[in-house]
């Protein structure tokens, strides 16, 4: 269920891609995921799983593992999936009662879908890779060069460490009050929509009040460790962008103007250009 | 209500790299009526073992038996009709309240078995007075501005106002101060001597458990090491001790006094017991 | 200055405190005139049931909050002072009941690193200071991993480390075994009388459990917001009827022995341990 996802996840394996600048990884994923967005030919598309798939293995996070996390978005892609299939106006190719899918619809619906795939496979790599920590240091560097988020950086970076903190907490606690709750004759899978919305309530209740009251221990207790804020504050691992990294860059350069160069790629691919 | 535990296995996360088996094999039958203490170190498997009582978990391999009937055969609306019968306390069972008042919190368990209104408010008067709270004063206060102690009694109350004919209770008396604890047994103790149900205690006290229980089961590694009374039990330090597991001190005090006095009796476990046994042998 | 007040640690002066109001607006005394003081390299232990003020004590003597009336003196330095704050909290560490409420990293080690980094510790010397907390609670081994893939007794020793990391003169430690099994609670007990005998670390123990605090230099024990007495434990634990009656244990020796002398057994009324109550049976 909830465990399932695996986007936030991290899977060590001490591979090259690991070892990489977080930094690095956040550029390159930015630049890759716009770059989905300008595809427009499914020779840009293989092009991109041929990169995932080079990255993937080269990560060492076994394949399973990241087409796992698809699978909470199954339902995501199969809604736009159905929806640019009908909705597209163009030509027909075949009727379904008072639905009609076109040559255009279907071609919409593989490059949406393709897209939003290779998005949540792109990023959850990023994840997988890169520990909690290194992510949310790559984003508060990366965050210092947007300007009004700039002032926040330091706060947003830490906030996010504390929710990557207490995810996996707050899971367990979640399934121990929904057993407590079941023991006590709640019932959770029986009854209508506004009958199971009513029956969460004694569920929320108690967690809402526990992550309060764990955040203020926390705060009581990140006070007792002088944390103020990231004026003056220093930090035991410094990022260091090292021969990789700049390697990487480059490479990474020359394989985003690839995929921005298949766009230009005339000759049709299962889909007329 | 008697409860058999036959060739139950479970394991989570079966064929993944986290595998884990936490219950092997485990049969056990545990008399109507009884008063059992489970024992054993964290990941020992107790926790495990509870939550297929009430059908929470479902076993890998194997089954259990509530008077004779076994509960994984049945349709899950049958399932949550034991559940009514088998009443599981948590650990920090206070984590889980949620209602606005006293009154309606523990009003919770009742009204999901369906019972008429008169009959709840009666179950719920009865069970916040068993664990020694004044119905009146703590009724319509909110759970949550009572002390730690009286929060917790609150939730016990919560699963006996459903009353259960088994009571499972996971380390009720955890972060509580002496007196708390002492009090939260004794009224367990109360309980189980008045309403004549079936108690199952988890606890990391054997000082605790040794007072009350009839029969201790000790876990290790998913595995029944003993089934027995307390007296038999206790006398097992050398296996106690290796796997984690210490025997009240004056069990130890006794063990040493019988190099000096053979006759003197090893099997006991509380103050009052050995009081009694060192009165008897040394004074004579 | 008297050679007595250098060598102290933490002097609580006449202190009161007052919670503004509780949910039905009332004001809450939890603290009503309690002076103490700690010696550098005394291992104390406060007991008191639920509601003793034992909490609103240790969160006092942190600088977390501030005496309505009265002062806190921490390595000489006084709470009350605004521009002392953070050098109060880096002498005197804190480490609290709840251990998944007190790590804030999602790294064992970057939480160890968590302190000095607030204090601008050098990268280098935190690195330094982090392998040599993680080695004195012997915690190497899980420097990589996640905190909640460990075991109660283990957080906790992460936590002790994370303080020892910002090189406090003192550790207050608020409850640190209450939700621990047995073999958690042995194994934080251990470290921290490593700490206090190894180290020099002077330790204030707050506990519910007395077995914990019987070797302790001196025991505190508050009720009702007082001190009620102070003493080392034999000449604390002596005193059972009295110990009962503000709800507390006696460790199970001191008890048996004090039922025994209730029967009319000869024997002293301060024995603590199963050797000395073996020698008071076997002479």
């Amino acid at each position: 269920m909830l465990k399932d996802v695996t986007i936030g996840q991290y899977y060590p394996t001490g591979s090259v891609i690991h070892k990489l600048d977080p930094r690095t990884k956040i550029l390159f994923t930015t630049a890759f995921v716009v770059m989905l967005f300008f595809l427009n030919n499914l020779w840009g598309y293989l092009a991109t799983f041929l990169i995932l798939l080079t990255i993937t293995l080269l990560s060492k996070i076994p394949v399973g593992y990241i087409i796992r996390g698809i699978k909470g978005l199954v339902l995501i892609i199969m809604l736009t999936v159905v929806l640019n299939l009908f909705m597209t106006p163009g030509t027909p190719v075949a009727t379904l009662g008072p639905l009609t899918v076109t040559i255009e619809g279907l071609k919409v619906a593989t490059y949406m879908a393709l897209r939003l795939i290779f998005l949540v496979i792109g990023t959850s790599i990023m994840t997988l890779t890169t520990s909690p920590i290194d992510l949310t240091d790559g984003m508060e560097w990366c965050m210092r060069f947007i300007p009004f988020v700039r002032r926040y950086a330091h706060e947003l970076a830490m906030m996010m460490s504390i929710a990557l903190r207490f995810i996996p907490t707050l899971m367990e606690e979640t399934e121990r009050i929904m057993k407590a709750q079941k023991a006590r004759g709640a019932n959770f899978e029986t009854g209508n929509i506004i009958a199971r919305a009513k029956n969460l309530i004694p569920i929320l209740i108690p967690l809402f009040i526990s992550a309060f009251r764990r955040a203020d221990e926390l705060a009581t207790a990140m006070e007792a460790r002088c944390y103020r804020g990231g004026e003056n504050r220093t930090r035991m691992k410094q990022l260091a962008f090292e021969f990789r990294d700049g390697a990487s860059l480059v490479l990474m350069f020359v394989m985003i103007i690839g995929l921005y160069l298949t766009t230009w790629i005339q000759i049709p691919l299962l889909f007329p250009v | 209500m008697s409860v058999e535990i036959k060739n139950l296995s479970h394991t989570y996360s079966e064929g993944s790299p986290f595998e884990f088996k936490a219950l092997k094999d485990i049969n056990i039958t545990i008399e109507d009526g009884s008063f059992i203490g489970i024992i054993g170190h964290t990941g020992s498997g107790k926790s495990t073992l509870i939550q297929h009582l009430n059908g929470l978990l479902t076993p890998t391999s194997g089954t259990v038996l509530v008077d004779g009937k076994d509960i994984f055969a049945t349709k899950k609306s049958d399932m949550i009709l034991l559940r009514h019968h088998i009443g599981l306390v948590f650990q920090y069972p206070e984590h889980q309240l949620f209602e606005e008042t006293v009154q309606k919190d523990v009003a919770f368990g009742p009204k999901n078995q369906g019972l008429s209104d008169q009959e709840v408010d009666q179950r719920v008067r009865q069970s916040i007075k068993m664990v020694g709270l004044d119905f009146e004063e703590v009724k319509d206060k909110s759970p949550f501005e009572l002390s730690g102690g009286q929060m917790r009694r609150v939730a016990i109350a919560g699963v006996l106002a459903m009353e259960p004919s088994v009571l499972i209770l996971d380390e009720p008396t955890a972060g509580l101060d002496p007196r708390g604890r002492e009090e939260i047994l004794a009224q367990i103790k109360s309980l189980h001597t008045q309403k004549k149900i079936t108690v199952i205690l988890v606890s990391h006290s054997m000082e605790d458990i040794g007072k009350m229980v009839d029969k201790i089961l000790v876990m290790n590694e998913g595995e029944v090491v003993f089934f027995d009374t307390p007296n038999r039990v206790f006398t097992e330090i050398t296996t106690l001790e290796s796997i984690g597991l210490a025997v009240p001190e004056v069990t130890y005090l006794m063990r040493r006094l019988k190099e000096k006095y053979p006759e003197i009796r090893e099997d006991i476990f509380t103050v009052e017991a050995a009081k009694k046994e060192i009165l008897k042998v040394i004074r004579g | 200055m008297t050679k007595e007040s250098n060598n102290r640690m933490i002097d609580v002066r006449d202190v009161h405190f007052t919670y503004p109001h509780n949910n039905e607006n009332e004001a809450v005394v939890a603290l009503d005139g309690v002076s103490l003081h700690i010696e550098k390299g005394e291992f104390v232990g406060i007991i008191g049931h639920n509601g003793s003020g034992k909490s609103t004590l240790s969160k006092l003597l942190n600088a977390i909050i501030f005496p309505t009336q009265g002062d806190v003196i921490v390595s000489g330095l006084n709470t009350k002072d605004q521009e002392n704050l953070w050098t109060i909290r880096q002498t005197a560490g804190m480490v609290f009941q709840n251990p998944d409420n007190q790590l804030v990293a999602t790294i064992v080690e970057e939480d160890v690193a968590f302190g000095p980094e607030n204090l601008g510790v050098p990268p280098l010397e935190i690195r330094e200071r982090v392998d040599r907390a993680l080695a004195i609670v012997e915690m190497q081994a899980y420097a990589h991993q996640k905190p909640h893939q460990l075991s109660g007794g283990q957080k906790q020793r992460i936590a002790i480390a994370g303080i020892l990391a910002m090189e406090p003169e003192c550790i207050i430690f608020d409850e640190p075994t209450a939700m621990l099994d047995p073999s958690g609670r042995r194994e934080v007990m251990e470290t921290i009388k490593r700490l206090n005998r190894d180290k020099e670390m002077t330790v204030i123990h707050i506990t519910h459990f007395m077995e914990e605090i019987v070797d302790a230099d001196r025991i505190i024990v508050l009720d009702k917001g007082k001190v009620v007495m102070e003493g080392e434990p034999r000449s604390i634990f002596r005193q059972v009827k009295r110990l009962k009656e503000i709800g507390l244990d006696v460790p199970q020796m001191t008890e048996l022995a004090y039922e025994l002398r209730n029967e009319g057994m000869k024997m002293s009324d301060d024995i603590l341990s199963i050797e000395e109550m073996v020698n008071a049976l076997c002479q």
